[in-house]
């Protein structure tokens, strides 16, 4: 059996050239995309004083010297956890506004939706609105086309350019980087990382689009599990708009049609190219610029906004019944879209919490193993230990290593010898770093195998603070 | 066939025969840049399979047109690595040991590198951690046969103990008092039990006492009067809690009557100059590590 042609199998994209459209929704994106891109075009540059021992930069990813800053916060490798509850918080975020407000992520505030929509708005400016674009794509390639491809491209990859170029200030000091990007001098891996951020900007914003939502995304998929009969969605009201028909035959035959005059534009101006007509479907990423359309046409043919319209499922079949359009506000409070929120403000709670408690000084020991204890010649026992004290604060702290638990210890580092053996080590931890420090440790030989103690850290200045550990003094 | 086609009504797309617990399959078309994207996977497969080593042959795999190779990787790893570390190990070569704990950085240098070169020379004898067995010296420790100050300890390293192609090597050698009948078996006994004593295992009784006088005879003039030893001759110190061989009347009697003779290669002939400073400071750094002596200071402790 041969294939009737591939047709059937691989399917070409079909174009879509959305309607430029203003209304209500409209302007909340713009006010979206302008507060997103500017959060992501900013930020690299907002300063921040640490004082002389940490970078001004006021959120930085330092890999590599393994921080993270955020403002005042300051997180270390080992209390990556705050990293990992921000995410935690984020996904719980994601499924609080789905269940509420539906694909509003998709909508308004994913990347992909933010550039695609900057990506068209250049498109309207270079080739015009929806019509002028369609008549340009069927029209033969000759030196006009081309030199309004050629623009609209450079246009295209000059935005490409300074978004894959924006990501790379979050990783080091902003102004520095800057300066060695144009100058040739910065790490390989910046320009590694622009190059790879501008080309996929590129292609994903001019010419995968929706494909990227439709084909790539993982997201939709997991929304429509999540969405159920009370999360907002776009709906046509087809019980009040079928049957279609234009103004001229609603008027001629009275009574016969219902409010969609067929006018089409709630297609016309869909990112996706779908026709929300069909139904809810995968393609939709509730952008409302349909409800924005169809508002416009209903004032204008003067029948009541809403034909198209935020609406969950149940509310719909309501209404097709005959109930009252429910308002918006309404269908937000619910127990499950209550309680996604209840655990997201709790987790941000226990971890502001535990970033406000959280000790800025830390003491590590750890025994030496081979060998677990020597022999002096004076017959005493020694131990060593690697005692590593972290100071987290971002200037440099004296700090004093002593012993409970442990009568008549001795210690000394391997800085010193045995004959400065004290109760006490005494030193200097660097700003914003941890010491280490080698501890030699004896007691006679006379006593128990094994003898549990702590070490313990002060920091000897105004501020004080300390912490301790367990450690083992072990003996033949 | 074709007229079995069934059309789902919502989708306008073709339904599938195949059919599980009433759940049907819609022949949706993949989209057509995803065909383009799973070609060019396929080029830059036959690409890769030219360029890098690929097809597995018998005995290996089709070299690819790169000449790239894991071993030839890792060369080059080695090689920079090498590099990286050249400057210090000059550096290391050119600063006087005694030196070395004037420059905190170029000291833990020394100690980290040497740790390395130890795992690889050195463990066979002394030890993974450097403790030691009976008879080959505990370095974590602070008794020395010959002085525990980084010259010193440099200076044992390179000639070694007992090396009979060394001028400079370390040569201590106690005779076999009992073996070569130096001493009779009785007075053996008492010198152990003498030896005993003054290292605080036993009470003095009457055998030490005629020990003390076979000791200072015999002995006192390597180990000194009073058994503390003496570096400069390797001999050791008698009276301290640590024994190369074992302090108890058995092993005494054993060392007295055969002598021991303990030997290390020398390590000049085998490893840099640099290498051996960095083994001195790593072996300086466990933790028994000496001050260097005063100039012109005689004996050990």
């Amino acid at each position: 059996m041969f294939m009737s042609g591939s047709a059937s199998l691989y399917e070409k994209r079909k174009g879509v050239y959305p309607k430029a459209v203003d209304g209500f929704y409209r302007r909340l994106k713009w006010a979206i995309m302008a507060v997103t891109l500017t959060i992501y075009w900013g930020t690299p540059w907002l300063r921040w004083d640490r004082g002389p021992y940490a970078p001004d930069q006021a959120v930085l990813v330092d890999l590599a010297h393994r921080r993270f800053y955020m403002f005042s916060i300051e997180i270390w490798p080992q209390e990556f956890y705050y990293v990992a509850g921000l995410l935690i918080m984020a996904g719980i975020g994601l499924f609080l506004v789905t269940s509420a407000v539906g694909r509003a992520w998709c909508g308004y505030a994913c990347p992909q939706t933010v550039w695609t929509d900057l990506y068209q708005h250049v498109e309207r400016f270079v080739d015009g609105d929806r019509n002028a674009q369609l008549r340009l794509a069927k029209a033969p390639w000759g030196a006009a086309k081309i030199a309004r491809r050629l623009f609209k491209w450079s246009v295209w990859l000059g935005i490409a350019f300074v978004t894959g170029g924006a990501w790379i200030f979050y990783f080091a000091d902003a102004p520095t980087l800057q300066r060695e990007f144009w100058s040739g001098t910065a790490a390989w891996q910046a320009y590694a990382t622009t190059f790879v951020l501008t080309a996929t900007t590129f292609v994903l914003g001019g010419f995968m689009r929706e494909q990227v939502c439709i084909y790539m995304c993982p997201w939709p998929r997991i929304q429509t599990a999540m969405l159920d009969e009370k999360s907002l969605i776009v709906t046509y009201k087809h019980w009040r708009g079928e049957t279609r028909g234009s103004l001229k035959k609603a008027q001629a035959h009275p009574g016969a049609f219902g409010d969609c005059v067929d006018c089409n534009q709630c297609v016309a101006v869909c990112p996706t190219g779908i026709d929300i007509r069909e139904g809810p479907q995968i393609g939709c990423i509730t952008c409302a610029l349909c409800i924005d359309a169809c508002d416009k046409v209903m004032a204008q043919v003067g029948r009541p906004r809403g034909l198209i319209d935020y609406c969950t499922q149940d509310d719909a079949e309501a209404e097709q019944k005959g109930a009252a359009p429910r308002p918006v506000l309404k269908t937000l409070l619910r127990p499950r879209t209550i309680a996604y929120f209840a655990v997201w403000a709790g987790i941000g709670a226990a971890m502001l919490f535990a970033l406000g408690a959280r000790e800025r000084l830390e003491i590590s020991a750890q025994q030496d193993r081979n060998p677990i204890f020597v022999r002096l010649s004076d017959g005493a026992i020694r131990n060593a230990y690697t005692v590593k004290l972290r100071n987290m604060q971002a200037r440099p702290r004296p700090m004093e290593v002593g012993l409970t638990g442990l009568p008549g210890g001795r210690m000394w580092t391997d800085a010193g010898l045995r004959e400065t053996a004290a109760t006490t080590v005494r030193t200097t931890v660097p700003a914003d770093s941890v010491a280490k420090l080698r501890i030699f440790l004896t007691l006679p030989s006379r006593g128990p195998a094994r003898q549990d103690f702590r070490f313990t850290v002060r920091a000897i200045d105004r501020e004080g603070g300390s912490a301790s550990e367990p450690a083992r003094f072990e003996r033949p | 066939m074709a007229d079995d086609k069934r059309i789902d009504p919502a989708t306008g797309t073709e339904i599938k025969h195949h059919e599980w617990d009433g759940i049907q399959e819609l022949d949706t078309p993949l989209p057509r840049w995803w065909l383009w994207t799973f070609y060019a996977t396929i080029l830059f497969a036959i690409g890769y399979m030219i360029a890098y080593p690929a097809i597995p042959m018998i005995d290996r795999a089709t070299g690819g047109m790169l000449g790239w190779s894991s071993r030839g990787a890792l060369d080059k790893e080695l090689a920079a690595r090498e590099r990286q570390i050249a400057p210090i190990r000059r550096a290391i070569a050119e600063t006087p040991v005694t030196a070395l704990p004037g420059r905190p950085e170029l000291m833990q240098q020394a100690v980290e590198g040497g740790r390395a070169a130890f795992r690889v020379h050195c463990v066979q004898c002394h030890g993974s951690g450097a403790a030691g067995s009976r008879g080959y010296p505990n370095l974590n420790d602070d008794d020395w046969l010959w002085g525990g100050d980084l010259a010193t300890i440099e200076k044992t390293i390179t000639a070694g103990v007992r090396n009979p192609d060394h001028d400079a090597t370390r040569q201590s050698l106690m005779p076999a008092f009992g073996k070569d009948q130096l001493l009779t078996a009785a007075q053996v006994d008492d010198v152990v039990a003498h030896v005993r004593a003054i290292s605080g295992q036993d009470r003095p009784s009457a055998a030490s006492r005629r020990g003390d006088k076979v000791f200072a005879d015999n002995c006192a003039v390597c180990h000194g009067p009073a058994g503390k030893g003496n570096r400069e001759l390797g001999a050791p110190n008698l009276t301290d809690a640590i024994w190369l061989y074992g302090g108890d009347a058995g092993t005494i009697h054993e060392t007295v009557w055969n002598s021991r003779h303990g030997v290390m290669p020398r390590w000049d002939d085998k490893l840099d100059k640099a290498t051996i400073r960095m083994l001195a400071a790593y072996v300086h750094s466990l933790g028994g590590g000496e001050a260097a002596p005063p100039a012109g200071a005689g004996a050990g402790r």
